[in-house]
């Protein structure tokens, strides 16, 4: 059996595990994957996320992509940072900059094992700030500016891919030359706020190609968090596992301990299980059912037999979910094309997913009014403390 | 992920001369995690994740230290004569990304 076979029917501890430290966000991104905004109230305590860092050194998990909301704006993220490398869990964070002044920079610069992240999602303000918000863009470069002073070896920056800046992929390699960076790009998922913008931020088919072909030809070194896989069916294989390693490879701890099959995922339909539950974390990546089901071998369903289903697997299930496709077909950005017609074909009553969980502010400063269908709640859940949307938890009619 | 980093392989073109006659063992930089299909290597020094594809590749990293030398290693694992050349590429590749180390 290949090494990849082995990765879909899951390993003993997750390869690439994202914990997100805080739904806090200082920024309101409209494309936010996690929808964050306010602290939850129920937040794992300091005390709470140290265990789980003792739980992951157990389970020999080496490193953690730590991520939130912004994770710096909790006020012992340094403390648990400290605490995670001394207990040999290394971490990358995420992070848009805000606290990462010249005192921390230099603070950073003189730790072992932690990698940084800044994101970026525009090479100039203009397209950053229209996504993250006004401001952001300088944020960001402030904080390259300061690590790069301090010394710090190579931060990466985190590029979200757009329409608004597929074009400007030479300019991001240019900015993270420029601070002694690494690029990293990876894909728009419709997943959190996503869901609401997608339509209008998605690269358009023409720009999935010029991504792709910027990849094959200037891609060396650039990181991708294996998240194009599914444009490996222009031809060459992208280099990576090309496979989704949800609940298989990869799962997110959320900040209130809730453990999801991927980041992109914050939905009760990929929930597996919490770490505060009996078993932990470790119980829950071992036993939970849904991680069972995703460990089973999948069938490929409509796309088992297009000639490209090797290459691409049938795409991002977090795509497909939360654009109302079924999870068995094509992916919504199928570069063959039958992920467009799969949204042209849903019908007018198809209800879009929409996670439960939001902490967007109530007002957030940065918001745009959905287009098109009022997406729905496919269930409802019981209301949370922190929910402070108005429409929490009620399914609207359709087609409003 | 960091899955594009080298899968454990055949030996790469440079390195340190691994010489299988010699005494080795794992590196104390690097950590094993049992995996159904092996172990998953992470090491410490180079914060880089590679794979031993076979269990008995894992006896035979773990082992290295037990032994006189390599041979002995591959001998006390039971590696198969037949498989003996391709473990010895393996080895040499471990030995060239750190992941074992002479012992002295």
């Amino acid at each position: 059996m290949k090494l990849v076979d082995h990765f879909q029917y899951g390993l003993n501890s997750p390869i690439c595990l994202t914990w997100e430290l805080t739904y806090a966000c200082n920024l309101a991104c409209v494309h936010c994957l996690s929808s964050s905004g306010r602290r939850d109230p129920r937040e794992l305590s300091t005390d709470e996320a140290k265990a789980v860092v003792d739980e992951l050194q157990r389970m020999q998990v080496f490193y953690v992509n730590i991520g939130g909301g912004e994770p710096t704006v909790r006020p012992d993220f340094w403390e648990l940072l400290d605490y995670a490398i001394s207990h040999d869990v290394g971490v990358k964070f995420s992070t848009n900059g805000i606290k990462l002044d010249k005192r921390r920079a230099a603070q950073l610069a003189a730790t072992d094992y932690v990698d940084i992240q800044i994101s970026l999602d525009g090479a100039t303000a203009e397209v950053n700030d229209h996504v993250r918000g006004p401001g952001s863009y300088a944020t960001a470069i402030r904080a390259l500016e300061n690590l790069a002073e301090a010394g710090f070896g190579q931060p990466k920056i985190s590029v979200v891919m757009t329409r608004q800046n597929v074009d400007q992929l030479d300019e991001f390699k240019a900015i993270a030359d420029k601070f002694g960076a690494q690029l990293r790009i990876t894909r728009l998922r419709p997943s959190g706020r996503g869901v609401d913008v997608w339509d209008e931020l998605h690269p358009l088919p023409a720009q999935q190609k010029q991504l792709y072909d910027w990849l094959v030809a200037r891609g060396e070194g650039v990181l991708t968090g294996d998240s194009f896989f599914h444009l490996s069916a222009y031809g060459q294989a992208l280099p990576g596992l090309n496979l989704c390693g949800a609940g298989r490879v990869v799962c997110l701890i959320d900040p209130v301990g809730d453990v999801y099959a991927c980041p992109f995922a914050i939905h009760e339909n990929f929930l597996a299980g919490n770490v505060r539950s009996p078993g932990g974390f470790a119980g829950v990546w071992r036993d939970a059912e849904l991680f069972a089901d995703l460990r089973r071998p999948q069938t490929g369903g409509a796309c088992a037999s297009c000639s490209f289903f090797d290459s691409c697997q049938g795409g991002c299930m977090a795509a497909k979910f939360f654009t109302g496709l079924p999870l068995d077909g094509p992916d919504p950005e199928c570069v063959r094309g039958f992920g467009e017609q799969a949204l042209t074909a849903r019908s007018a009553d198809t209800t879009i997913p929409r996670s439960d969980v939001d902490h967007s502010r109530s007002a957030p400063r940065n918001s745009r009014t959905p287009k098109g269908p009022v997406p729905l709640a496919l269930s409802v859940r019981p209301a949370r403390d922190c929910d402070e949307s108005p429409l929490a938890g009620i399914a609207l009619p359709a087609g409003t | 992920m960091s899955t594009n980093e080298p899968v454990t392989g055949p030996a790469l073109e440079a390195g340190p001369v691994f010489d299988p006659g010699q005494p080795y063992r794992c590196s104390p930089s690097v950590a094993l995690r049992p995996e159904p299909f092996g172990a998953l290597v992470y090491h410490f020094g180079t914060r880089r994740l590679s794979f031993l594809k076979t269990p008995q590749l894992v006896t035979v990293v773990s082992g290295l230290a037990d032994h006189s030398d390599v041979h002995t290693a591959l001998d006390a694992a039971g590696v198969d004569p037949a498989q003996r050349p391709a473990y010895l590429r393996a080895l040499a590749g471990l030995a060239e990304n750190g992941t074992i180390e002479e012992r002295v």
